[in-house]
């Protein structure tokens, strides 16, 4: 699979056991194994957080579950690592803004 | 839970250990965090891809065999368990670890013996746009590529300086992504003044150079990349020549389009755990002796812990943690020459590790070009114009700055900001101490106090905040 901007190497494993979760509500195909992140990079998705100050986005940067910039929304409950996280099927994965509680 | 030995990380030193003791007739739990053993080395794609030979595995065959013994072990394999603290009381040593992807839930395993093999973190100095997507760590877009398959894009960047960029740009253009460039910051002129110490690494160098080449990867050394593109993403890096004091000539900048940036500056130790036991630390790592003991009663340390140095240099450390725990927890002195070829192994990995720190040192004033407005602490949102007003208030140590900043107060707790603000302040970089390894539930810490209480009675860690 090539996407605009992620890259998925694992073609080969497509379509066995792909299942389907929503990003913001939209459809995005995912593969058993992989984690939150994986799957949003493979769907060429590289932000799902935006800071609490100044409203920037961010995505993976450490990639091992130390920096804690990943953190994103999943079924209701913000502050996942995305980079830990296994995608689960029917997963609703949502951007999370600043503290991804209403403040 | 009890066993003889926990060993805390099932990287190539704690697997190490844990054979070399369960060999002896040890119990040995082995923990740790990721869905299974390896550690970041020998990170395996997760099993649903079922992608042999798409990932880049590194020590095939080294892998090969620690699994197979592993399996045929009585080491007892613990994944998916995060160690938040690690505790000496009367009896022994306990671990504290929450459990599973979720984390709300607390276990403890008490042994007579812990080995720390926590391994280690990648350290990237700030530019400008270092937090845009995109801009990821070295190490994390070789984690994402071993265990899932995936890259952040199409045309990568590989920047820094150290050993860990090589393996890092090959794999990715072997996966099939374009690498626009390997920018390394050191020059090569060091090189030959540690040519000795390094000659056993030799053949491997030349093999990544040899693929670095096939792939038709640019390399630039004495550059590093003096800021990042993008508005909401990575649009390209700008990179520059060092002069021989490790600043950027001016004139020498050039855009490189990429939309992806795999970036780092090192590594540190993670000594969290160690800490709060109150091991002694010799600068960022923790101190061992000859049998990779610690200060403390009953603790062992092994691999990226006690020092930076790859995965031969664990493997070895490892095996002697082992077998010096399976000989005291006897009562029995060890005989430290029936370790001798690890020893011999150990010193060997010692030494090149030490060559490959001096030649790989970031650029000197580094922290000096950073501009006002650029985050350093990338939690916090401080800027380095921030950190610098500290400084003119009198702020004369990191911790002052973090106090006044609140910079290395966020979720990461200083691990991403403390190598910027040391380089921006110019103050001497020194391991924070962190009376848990990471963010537990509230609920969780209310239990403690309550053991005493019937389980029922104990507050419900799923109550806690999340």
């Amino acid at each position: 699979m090539k996407t605009p901007d992620g890259a998925d190497t694992g073609s080969a494993a497509r379509r066995t056991c792909a299942f389907e979760v929503t990003f913001d509500g939209r459809q995005v195909e995912a593969l058993p194994g992989r984690t939150v992140a994986a799957v949003l990079w493979a769907a060429g998705i590289t932000s799902w957080r935006t800071t609490r100050d100044g409203g920037r986005p961010r995505g993976v940067f450490c990639g091992i579950g130390v920096c804690f910039d990943c953190l994103v929304t999943v079924n209701g409950r913000p502050n996942q690592r995305a980079c830990l996280v296994p995608a689960r099927p029917g997963d609703d994965i949502r951007t999370q803004e600043g503290t991804g509680h209403e403040d | 839970m009890r066993t003889d030995l926990a060993v805390i990380g099932a990287g190539p030193a704690g697997i190490a250990a844990a054979l070399a003791a369960a060999r002896r007739g040890i119990r040995v739990a082995l923990v740790d965090a990721a869905q299974g053993p390896g550690g970041q080395y020998f990170r395996q794609p997760a099993p649903g891809l079922r992608a042999e030979g798409a990932a880049p595995r590194h020590g095939r065959r080294t892998w090969a065999r620690l699994r197979d013994a592993l399996a045929a072990s009585t080491v007892d394999v613990r994944p998916e368990h995060h160690v938040w603290c690690v505790e000496r009381e009367s009896g022994g040593l306990t671990v504290h670890a929450l459990l599973g992807p979720e984390q709300r839930e607390s276990v403890e395993l008490r042994a007579d013996a812990v080995l720390l093999a926590t391994g280690g973190y990648e350290t990237v100095l700030p530019f400008p746009g270092w937090t845009l997507p995109g801009v990821v760590t070295a190490g994390g877009a070789q984690a994402m590529l071993k265990g899932h398959l995936v890259t952040p894009g199409h045309t990568v960047v590989v920047a820094g300086t150290g050993p860990l960029l090589l393996p890092v740009a090959t794999g990715l253009a072997a996966a099939g992504v374009r690498v626009a460039a390997l920018v390394e910051s050191t020059d090569p002129a060091r090189l030959p003044r540690h040519a000795r110490a390094l000659a056993g690494k030799l053949p491997e160098a030349a093999g990544y150079a040899a693929r670095l080449l096939r792939h038709r990867v640019p390399v630039l050394t004495r550059h590093t990349v003096v800021r990042a593109h993008g508005e909401g993403r990575l649009t390209g890096v700008t990179v520059a020549a060092l002069d021989a004091r490790g600043r950027v000539r001016p004139g020498t900048e050039r855009l490189l389009p990429c939309d992806a940036l795999a970036v780092g500056d090192g590594m540190l130790p993670h000594t969290d755990l160690a800490q709060t036991l109150g091991c002694r630390l010799d600068g960022h790592a923790v101190a061992v002796d000859a049998e990779q003991r610690t200060d403390v009663p009953g603790v062992w340390a092994a691999g990226e812990a006690t020092g930076i140095g790859g995965a031969a240099l664990a493997l070895a450390e490892g095996h002697i943690a082992g077998r010096s725990i399976a000989d005291r927890l006897r009562g029995t002195t060890p005989d430290a020459d029936a370790w001798l070829p690890a020893a011999r192994a150990r010193a060997r990995g010692r030494t090149a590790a030490a060559a490959l720190h001096a030649l790989h040192s970031p650029p000197a004033h580094r922290g000096d070009g950073v501009p006002d407005d650029t985050v350093i602490c990338r939690c916090e949102e401080v800027t380095a114009g921030a950190v610098r007003e500290a400084l003119t208030l009198g702020a004369g140590d990191t911790r002052t700055v973090k106090l006044l900043t609140r910079a290395g107060m966020g979720w990461c707790q200083g691990r991403m900001c403390a190598p910027g603000v040391a380089a921006v302040t110019g103050c001497p970089p020194a391991p924070a101490r962190r009376p848990f390894a990471r963010p537990v539930p509230l609920g969780v810490l209310a239990a403690q106090y309550d053991r005493t209480a019937p389980p029922d009675d104990r507050p419900r860690p799923e109550e806690g905040p999340s």
